[in-house]
Order: C-alpha cells, then structure tokens, then sequence
C-alpha cells in the first residue's frame, strides 16, 4: 500500500530541459509575484476586496485576468509547434521529441478552448450583463464566486500536469481508444479528465446562474425586446452551457468508469462503442463553439452601433438570427465525423443542416455592415477589430461551408486545411471580439482608456500574423499534409510552414504590443482618465453609471422604456434643456456578503483531482469531505447580505455629479 | 453629460407586461434556477440513457436484461419512490403551514421510503455482482450500472439533504432562507421520480421484453 498512490520521483521529468525549464520558469514567476504580494502586505486586501468577493464586475475582471494568463501559455504552445513544424522537415527531427510534441498540441486545443475562450466570455458577460441589464448583481452572487474558482481548479490542475508527471498525447479530444487505460496508461489522460470535469461543473453553475438572471431579474420596463444584443448573445449562449455541458459531463464520467474501474462504454472489447464517445463529445462540441461565438457576435453589435453612433440595424432580426442559432447549432454534430461511415443521407442531413447555420449568421454580417453604413463611424480601436472580424471571417466560414460538403470532407478531412478553417473562425470571431471588448469595456472597469497608441499595432500585428499564420495551412492541407505531425519528408510543404512560422512571430509581435498597451496605459492614467463613466457616448445602461461602478451599480434601479435605453435618456435630456439635478433621497442597498465559500471549495477540489489523478484514495476522500463540510459551515451562515447606508450611495453620488458637471 | 437622473422618471404605469416587471422575489428566482439546474441534470441523464440504448445489446456473450431483472423487487421499488414522492408533497405543506412536528414526520417518512429503495437497488446489484454480472463484465451491464447508480446515487445525495434540511428547521426554524430550500428540495425529490419512471419503462419494462 503506497501512501502516493502512483506518485513517485519519477514523475517530475529531470531529464526534459525544455520541460524542466519552462516549469522552472512558471514556479519562478508564481514565487516572485506571491513574494511581491506578501512584502507589500496585499494578502489583506486581496482576500477581503477580490477573493472572497461575490461582486460579478471582480468576477468577471478575474475570470479575465486568468483566461490572458492562460492566452500566454497557450500561445506559447502554439508557436512550439509552429517552430517544430517550421525546421522538422525530411531527415531532420527538429528540437521537440514526439512525446513532447503531442502533449503540447493537446494542451494547446484543450487549454485555448476551456482555460483561455471560455474564461474570455464568461469573465465578460459576468462584467457586463448585470449592467446591461440595469441590476445590481447575479442572480446567485456566491455561487458566481463558485463557479470562478472551480475554473481557477481546472486551470491550476492542467498547469501542474506540466512540471509533476504528464498531459495528454490524445490531443484536445481524447477520443478511444487511443485515450482508453490500455493505449494511454501514463496520468495524462486524467489530468485532461479532472481538469475538464471540475472546471465544467464551474461553467455549468454559471450557465444556469446567467440564464436565471437574464429572464428573472433585468430592471423594470426592460422587456425582451428592449434588452441589448449583447444580454441576447449571452442568454442564448447560457441556454446552450445548460444543455450541452452535462453531455460533456456524462461523457467524461463514462471515460473515467472505463479508465478507472474497468467499463466498456468506449473499449473496443466486450461490446463498447468507441464511436459513441466521438457523437456525445461533439453533441457538446459543436454548441460550444456557438457558446463561444454568440457572445462575441454580441459584443460586435455593441462596437458597431455605438461607434457609428446610429442603433443597431435590424435588431430584431439579429434577435431572430442568434436564436435560430442557438437552436441549429444543435443539430450539426455529425460534419465533425462524415468520415465515421455513417449512410450517405445521414451525412447529406448534417451537411445541409451545417450550410444552413450559414444563413444567419450571413444576416449578422449583414446587419453590422448596414449599422455601419452612413453612420459617422470613429475608428478607435474596438471597431478596427470588429471590421477586421468581419473581412476575416466571412473567408472563414466559406471555408465552413467548403467542409459541410461530405465528398470534399472525404478529401480534407484531418488535414490542415481542417485546422486552418475552425482556427480562420475562432480567432476572429472569439478572439477579436474578446480584444474589441477589452479595450471598449476597460474604460468602465478601471475608470481609464487604454492608449490607442499601442493599440492599432497590436491590431495590425495580429490581422496580419493571422493571415500570415494560418492561409499556408490551408495550402499544405490541400497538399496532404494532415495535422498533429511532428516532422514530415514531404519537402515542398516546408516553404509553407516557414511562412506560417513567420505568422507566429508577427502575432506575438501583437501581444507585445498588448501588454506594453496595458503598462502605458497603467503609468498615464491620469492622462487617460475618464470621469464621464461614459466615454465612448454609449447606448445602453453600463454608461451611464460611474466608472469604476460602485458595488451597488446603480443607486436607484432604471426604469426602462426603450431599446438603447441610456441614449434615448440623453436625447430627452438634450430636449429638456437638463434641469438641474435635483438633491434626492436614496434608499439603503443591501448587497451580497462577501464569502470565502468559492476558494475554500476550489482548494479542495484541487486536491480531490490531483489525489484521484494519481491514485491517493485518502486524499480524495480528505478533499471530498472538506468540501462537504465547507459547504454545511456556508449552509448554516446567519447573515447573507450587507447593508449598505443612504448616507453612503448619497455621498459617491454628489462625488460623482461633481465630476461629471465641470 | 450626465443623465442618470432622466432614467428613471418614466411612471410605473406606463409598464404593461410581466417581462417588464422588474426583478422577480427571491423566492421566485431561486425556485427558477434550480429548476434550471433540474433541466440540466435530466440533460445528464438524457446522455446515460443514450449511452445505455446504444449499448443495451452489446452484452458480449454475458447475461441480458430479460435473464437479470427481478420486477417484483423493482415493483416494490417504485412503489416506495412514488409514495416517498407522496409524503415529501405532504411535507411541502406541512412547511408551508410552518408545522414543524408534521414537517419532521412525513421527513422522516420521506427518508425511510428513499432508504428503502436503495436497500432494494443495493440488493439488486449485490446480487448480479454475486453471479458475476459485474459492469467490468459486458458494454450493457458499464451502462446499466451507471445509469441505475446515477439515479441512486441521486437518492443517496437527496437523504443527506433531507437529513441536512432537518437540522437546520431544528437549529433556525422557519426562515425565508430555510423554506426556499425546502422548496428546492422538493422539487429536486419529485424529479428523481420522474427520471426513475423513464429508468422504469426503458430499462426494466422493455428489458424484459426483448
């Protein structure tokens, strides 16, 4: 009976420089800013203002702050295989061994997918939607905080995969039974397992708190069909995490009962079903990208009216377009494996279901460009992201409906081209609209715009590193070359992959930039400063509150009777000649009491997983307990909320007119 | 400019419908998300039950449904999850009423019809692992065993609520926060009814019946 289970010395890889050094690295990293913290005495403060918080706006700056951390360590997975690809050709082996080489294209997907998208969105509909919406907070405050530490679990999980044993060689998929215990018997399998299936339960408690707070609790006289698009993009998006993630859940379960206790859902002995994993895996993971997508859509329709400065063409049907989406997105699953052998109507059904998808998010498209159209368009730097989505990813999806086609799947299917076509998609779209958000939105989180200066590059650096990136992997696709190889001896493919390499480059010359952006823009904000809380002349209701937002958002809640309800409170008072503000009486707020709950129940989740990983059966039953009593000590708490005084909100609020009338 | 002010002069009555009510009571909205969370759970075994249509046939050379299910157990079974659904119901009421001797009897009744079925199922499954039809066995009984122990496992989770529940109406009484978990508890208990009468028809009724 060994205490460690499978733990022993021998799981820290010594003999892997690039492993060692890149984990020494992090460690490093993680000590210098941990000792930075603990000698300047921020513990204090971090723990009461930001990790026991149950206010969504630091929620969702954190789930931020993690999914940019993350975007590095993606990244720099991702411009590895870049290098190795670019110099592997014919006899050379490149510097990454095999073994290396396909843990990290599976950390890549499964890192930039879960632990970098998801965070990104989530983390902005947590800032945005409650003051979109006109409300003070989440439905369920503390179990939002729950849900951002469950994710800051998984994270935490994959990352400790790269210095103590190993992570997956399945890629992001893991499909058997190539991820079953006898092909894959090392802990890098359950490390992509625990990992997913305790951040999943995250996103599914946030899923389940948005969708309740979107259709319960928006402020009066915010009907349906006066809530921004971004609340709609969110809320079909929220629908989607509802239905689809528990098939992820139960999927994963079933993998772990095989790999852990001998089943036979997927094994290809006693009757199991590898092919059944691959349908249930992408019953979720068709919707998910949609989860990632829609909510990006919605922060393009925000971009692109406010900075035209004309309301949002055909609003409704860009309702109408996301819906169908969010319903349609549900019944494509099957063009992710046409090559199974499934029948040729079966595959004939999928693929025009899959074209059809194309049909609204064509009205997207077009909508955004009529909203453009004749306005007085400012081009700062969220809709030179968006325009550059645009012109993207039109290109993008052609290459879509290209691969609904079966017989021209048949041919590319696994190549490339394949890979070059879902990455032509995802970034525009999720990580452009994401950036479009961060420098839109900044301004209402910390009360200061990021410097344009080194924003335009950082635009430009990646619009054209992406291209450079990723249009070679459509050619060598078209020539062969399949994916998740690590070197090849097909020599005409190199000239392709240097270019792609140079891509990579030129992207990272745009992180660069982003961060020098976030620096310059930290150090001069006093130049940057905004006191309006409404400094791009928004539209909707996260304006027209002060910048950073109080803890209450709004000291008396708005009442609604338009779409683009702040504008339309500017035009009246344009109208009205603006009688002076008048003294008023506030009412007293009572918020959500700040809980430790999500942190302590995140610590033991993180020590269930690393214990069931690798086999400490009284580790995880140590980890489960703690959290079951975590949970009872939270279940028998007297107080749940906090009052917040009149006196208070009347004093922030004189503060803030003082400011905002010169 | 600065026009929070204007925001909110429009007069309630000009707010006609209940989509533009403002903020629902907390009542409500809890009771809300959890039946959002009751969807999603059912979404889960919606994916089991899939798994296990898929694989009902594949039993690999090992024993089927038809030679393993005993439907006089499973009658008695449903018998005692339905009824426990019947005294959970009278327990809502009792809450509602804030009687708490009631309340504690049709509890303590609810748990002793849940612990009964899982005696019941426990048994089941002792006795096909006796006989060596262990999950480890046949794709058909991976699936069966999860999706039965899913459920059960569901059951167990709902005692120690219930148990939990208990002790706080003892500790704290009747409070808004006590009764809407109470109401949450209620409806999850129902919904473990309605997963098992599908768990029932698809895996026991048509089992047998090949």
């Amino acid at each position: 009976m060994n205490l460690l289970g499978k733990l022993t010395w021998s799981a820290i890889p010594f003999d892997q420089p690039i492993v060692m050094g890149a984990s020494g690295g992090v460690i490093l990293g993680i000590a210098f800013v941990l000792g930075w913290v603990l000698l300047k005495g921020y513990v204090p403060y971090l723990w009461r203002e930001w990790i026991t918080s149950v206010d969504h706006k630091r929620i969702g700056v954190m789930y931020l702050v993690l999914a940019m951390l993350m975007l590095l360590r993606g990244f720099s997975d991702a411009i590895m295989m870049r290098t190795q690809q670019a110099v592997a050709a014919g006899g050379a082996q490149g510097y990454l061994p095999p073994e290396h080489y396909d843990q990290i294209f599976s950390a890549h997907g499964t890192i930039m997918i879960f632990f970098v998208a998801m965070p990104m969105v989530i983390g902005l509909m947590n800032f945005v939607v409650p003051l979109q919406l006109g409300i003070r907070d989440v439905a369920f405050p503390t179990l939002n905080s729950v849900s951002l530490w469950l994710t800051a679990s998984g994270i935490l999980l994959t990352n400790l995969s790269l210095a103590i044993g190993e992570f997956a060689r399945t890629g992001w998929v893991a499909y058997p039974p190539l991820s079953e215990l006898d092909f894959s018997p090392g802990v890098g399998v359950d490390y992509y397992l625990w990992s997913l299936q305790i951040s999943g339960i995250g996103t599914l408690l946030t899923g389940i708190n948005f969708v309740t707070t979107i259709l319960k609790t928006r402020a009066p006289g915010m009907g349906y069909m006066r809530m921004p698009v971004f609340c709609w993009t969110a809320l079909a998006a929220n629908l989607m995490i509802v239905a689809v993630f528990p098939v992820l859940t139960a999927t994963l379960a079933m993998l772990l009962l095989d790999r852990y206790l001998g089943f036979h859902f997927f094994s290809v002995d006693a009757g199991g079903n590898p092919m059944m994993y691959v349908n249930l895996f992408w019953v979720w993971g068709h919707p998910e990208v949609y989860i990632l997508a829609l909510p990006a859509y919605g922060i393009f329709s925000e971009v692109a009216a406010t900075f035209s400065g004309k309301p949002l063409f055909g609003y409704r049907s860009m309702v109408a377009a996301t819906m169908a989406i969010c319903i349609l997105s549900l019944t494509v699953w099957l063009h992710h494996f046409f090559t199974m052998g499934a029948s040729a109507n079966v595959n004939a059904v999928f693929g025009m279901a899959s074209m059809i998808i194309g049909v609204p998010t064509g009205v997207k498209i077009f909508n955004w460009m009529f909203t453009m159209y004749g306005g007085r368009v400012r081009f700062s730097v969220p809709i030179l992201w968006t325009i550059g989505f645009m012109v993207t990813f039109v290109f993008g999806g052609l290459t879509g409906v290209l691969l609904a086609l079966p017989p021209v799947d048949w041919q590319v299917h696994n190549s490339l081209f394949l890979v070059a076509h879902f990455h032509h998609v995802i970034i525009p779209s999720v990580v452009f609209g994401v950036f479009a958000a961060y420098d839109y939105w900044f301004p209402k989180a910390f009360g200061f715009k990021l410097d344009e200066r080194w924003g335009r590059p950082a635009f430009w650096c990646w619009f054209i590193g992406f291209h450079l990136a990723f249009m070679p992997l459509y050619v060598v696709g078209l020539m062969g070359m399949t994916r998740r190889l690590q070197h090849y001896d097909v020599l005409s493919w190199q000239p392709w992959l240097l270019v792609a390499e140079a891509g990579a480059v030129v992207i990272l010359a745009g992180i660069v930039c982003q961060i020098v952006q976030l620096v310059v823009s930290i150090r001069g904000r006093e130049a940057l400063r905004d006191v309006t809380g409404d400094p791009w002349n928004g539209r909707t209701l996260e304006w027209s509150t002060a910048s950073p937002p109080p803890a209450w958002n709004f000291a008396v809640l708005p009442r609604v009777a338009t779409l683009d309800a702040y504008w339309s409170a500017k035009q009246r008072a344009q109208t009205a000649q603006a009688e002076p503000a008048q003294a008023r009486a506030y009412a007293p707020i009572e918020v959500p009491k700040n809980s430790p709950i999500g942190f302590v129940n995140a610590f033991f989740a993180v020590v269930t997983g690393f214990a069931l990983i690798w086999h400490i059966w009284w580790m995880a039953a140590v980890g489960l307990t703690g959290a079951f009593a975590a949970l009872l000590v939270f279940a028998f708490r007297d107080q749940e909320e906090v009052e917040i005084p009149a006196l208070q909100i009347a004093q922030f609020e004189a503060r803030h007119q003082a400011e905002v009338t010169p | 400019m600065n026009v929070a002010v204007t925001l909110d002069e429009i007069r309630p009555d000009t707010l006609p419908s209940a989509s533009e009510a403002g903020p629902a009571p907390k009542r409500i909205v809890v009771a809300y998300g959890f039946w959002i969370f009751l969807l999603s759970d059912i979404v889960m075994f919606s994916a089991l039950f899939a798994a296990y249509a898929v694989l009902v046939r594949a039993t690999a050379g090992g024993p089927t449904g038809a030679q393993l299910f005993n439907q006089g157990s499973v009658a008695i079974q449903t018998a005692c999850l339905l009824a426990s659904s019947y005294t959970c119901g009278l327990m809502s009421l009792a809450v509602n009423e804030r009687r708490r001797d009631a309340t504690y009897l049709f509890a303590v009744v609810t748990f002793a019809l849940g612990a009964m079925f899982l005696a019941l199922e426990l048994r089941e499954f002792a006795g096909m692992i006796a006989i060596g039809a262990t999950p480890q066995r046949s794709a058909f009984l991976s699936a069966f065993f999860t999706l039965v122990g899913c459920h059960g496992l569901h059951v167990t989770a709902g005692l120690v609520w219930l148990t939990v529940m208990m002790t706080q109406v003892a500790v704290k009484g009747f409070r808004p926060n006590v009764q809407r978990r109470l109401l949450c508890f209620a409806l999850f208990w129902h919904a473990l009814d309605i997963v098992w009468v599908w768990l029932f028809t698809v895996v026991y009724l048509m089992g047998v019946h090949p």
